[in-house]
């Protein structure tokens, strides 16, 4: 019961900050601002679940409660894309290019990446799933240094259209992109739950996973590919905002104190819009766009991320 | 039974287990023993599928296991290894229960509690299967995992180095307990275990690992002797007979 008054509490919060959201300084135009500002929401629950979901998958994957799936060096993939499609095509090819294409083409490099390091791994077998952090986190550093090589030698000008989009924001969503994000995540969330009933068993570890009769490799790779697509698309949706699972998974996990997915998934969604959600309308009311919705959860999440340390280097 | 077929496995160039070929008897207890690094746990995790082999067999009831689905053996053959850290929110309870996803795949039904009772019953944790593990000493929660294997209710049960962490009373309690399991219910229990006293009091057969390679086996009274174990463990031991119990004394 108590469970169930944590979701109705978690409801009202996501319920009330959208509707704080939409309502806000509503002024005259109510018919011009309110289809803007439900598209506008509708990006930011969207990225807000796929977030949520990717980091509660990839945590009961390696069993790590303070990783997130940037350390497969996504977010920096990105990034070089974004970077090196201005310094062959220019800076207008940001803002003339079709958003639809250089969503396709954000997604694909990145799902692209993500399968053959998987590949990788998996092809010796016994190969131990932090041998994959490493190697993200090697690929992620080197596409950081060859993204900032390339910044450095273009125009200041192109350069400045770039740090838009180092920063996630929710300021500049196509409804064709947000579609086309809708229909994968609903494909990709559709087939993870052929594989909800493993994820509890799998936070037992491998060798117990194994024990209880789940076919370990066999779902351990498609849960990582299902992570790599979700991260794609809110990366590509938004910009790099992978952080912000880290802070809204563990805050499911203090607050519901559970090891049940059936019940977490939920949970770390509705913490997830919540925290997006009211983050925004931070941005927009108080700060008055004066900041950027992630350099807010990247505060909150580093403090909170200090705040894990500290406590698991005392147990 | 259990058939092991010349088993090899190695790291690198260093042979871990090199040649194995043994036979577990059905409804026994069968105890590894050997010194450190001879190759015991490798042997038990490729038995129990945890580790794939190089090269040779394993079948049980005369099927390979790695040609059987994971989800079939897990309903036949049980593996406990010996680190067990968790840092998961789960009671006793939870824990014991995850035994059952093999049937019930996370949907428990009348039945499985019944198993669940039962195996809480078997390891004497009914007074603390509501407390979670983190609030348990390590001879608790090894108990706990035990039980979730026996709930598992499993043909076959592997338990690697079981009696780490436990003191007397708690050691015997759970030798005496796979003693039941063998006599009363007819399960084949597989063990790596340390202690060499507690091997040739609880067991029915031994087999001695060294090296990689099987250096004895045979029933309790043939690999209990002075001489076997020099050659297995190169040291000197007295063997004495107590209430009808072979006791190895090492301290020289």
């Amino acid at each position: 019961m108590r469970e169930k008054s944590k979701f109705i509490l978690l409801i009202v919060l996501a319920a009330a900050s959208i509707a704080g959201y939409m309502f806000i300084e509503l002024g005259p135009n109510w018919d011009y601002a309110l289809p803007r500002r439900a598209e506008k929401i509708a990006a930011i629950v969207l990225t807000g679940t796929v977030i949520a979901i990717a980091t509660l998958l990839f945590q009961t994957v390696t069993n790590n409660r303070i990783l997130t799936p940037s350390i497969i060096g996504l977010d920096s993939l990105y990034m070089l894309v974004q970077t090196t499609l201005v310094f062959f095509l220019g800076s207008t090819s940001l803002t003339v290019m079709n958003k639809q294409v250089n969503f396709a083409i954000s997604i694909g490099f990145m799902v692209v990446f993500a399968l053959i390091l998987y590949r990788f791994l998996f092809r010796r077998e016994g190969q131990n799933i932090y041998f994959l952090l490493l190697l993200g986190l090697i690929f992620g550093t080197f596409f950081g240094s060859f993204t900032s090589f390339m910044q450095v030698l273009i125009d200041p000008n192109e350069f400045q259209i770039i740090q838009d989009r180092m920063f996630a924001s929710f300021n500049n969503i196509q409804t064709e992109v947000l579609v086309m994000a809708a229909v994968i995540t609903a494909a990709v969330l559709l087939y993870l739950t052929k594989f909800v009933k493993y994820l509890d068993v799998l936070s037992l570890g491998k060798e117990t996973a194994i024990n209880l009769g789940v076919d370990y490799d066999y779902t351990v790779k498609r849960l990582l590919v299902i992570v790599a697509i979700l991260i794609s698309v809110a990366t590509a949706l938004v910009g790099p905002i992978t952080f912000l699972g880290l802070l809204v998974v563990n805050v499911a996990y203090e607050m519901f104190k559970t090891y049940k997915h059936s019940v977490l998934i939920f949970a770390s969604v509705l913490v997830s819009i919540v925290a997006l959600t009211a983050g925004q309308v931070l941005v927009e009311h108080v700060f008055t766009f004066s900041t950027q919705l992630s350099v807010i959860i990247n505060f909150v999440g580093g403090i909170y991320f200090i705040y894990l340390l500290l406590r698991e280097s005392k147990t | 039974m259990v058939e092991v077929q010349s088993i090899s496995k190695s790291y690198g160039l260093k042979a871990v287990v090199d040649d194995v070929s043994v036979n577990i008897q059905k409804g026994k207890i069968t105890s590894f023993i050997g010194p450190n690094g001879a190759g015991k746990s490798t042997l038990l995790s490729i038995i129990s599928r945890l580790m794939s082999a190089d090269t040779g067999e394993v079948l049980i009831d005369g099927q390979k296991v790695n040609e059987t689905k994971n989800r079939d053996l897990a309903k036949k053959i049980a593996i406990l290894k010996q680190s067990n850290h968790l840092s998961l929110r789960l009671s006793v309870r939870d824990l014991v229960s995850f035994g059952r996803f093999p049937y019930s795949q996370g949907k428990l039904t009348k039945e499985d509690h019944v198993y669940i009772d039962e195996a809480i019953r078997y390891m004497e944790l009914e007074d603390m299967q509501d407390r979670y593990l983190d609030q348990l000493s390590g001879g608790q929660k090894q108990r706990a995992f035990i039980a979730m294997t026996i709930a598992q209710d499993t043909e076959y049960i592997l338990l690697d180095e079981p009696l780490n962490n436990l003191d007397m009373k708690h050691s015997v309690q759970i030798m005496k307990v796979l003693r039941r399991l063998a006599d009363d219910l007819g399960k084949t229990i597989l063990i790596v275990i340390h202690d060499i006293n507690f091997a040739s009091v609880y067991s029915d057969y031994i087999v001695a690992l060294k090296d990689g390679k099987i250096e004895a086996q045979g029933t309790v009274n043939e690999i209990i002797t002075s001489l076997t174990l020099k050659q297995v463990y190169g040291m000197d031991m007295s063997i004495q007979e107590i209430n009808n119990q072979k006791i190895c004394v090492y301290f020289s």
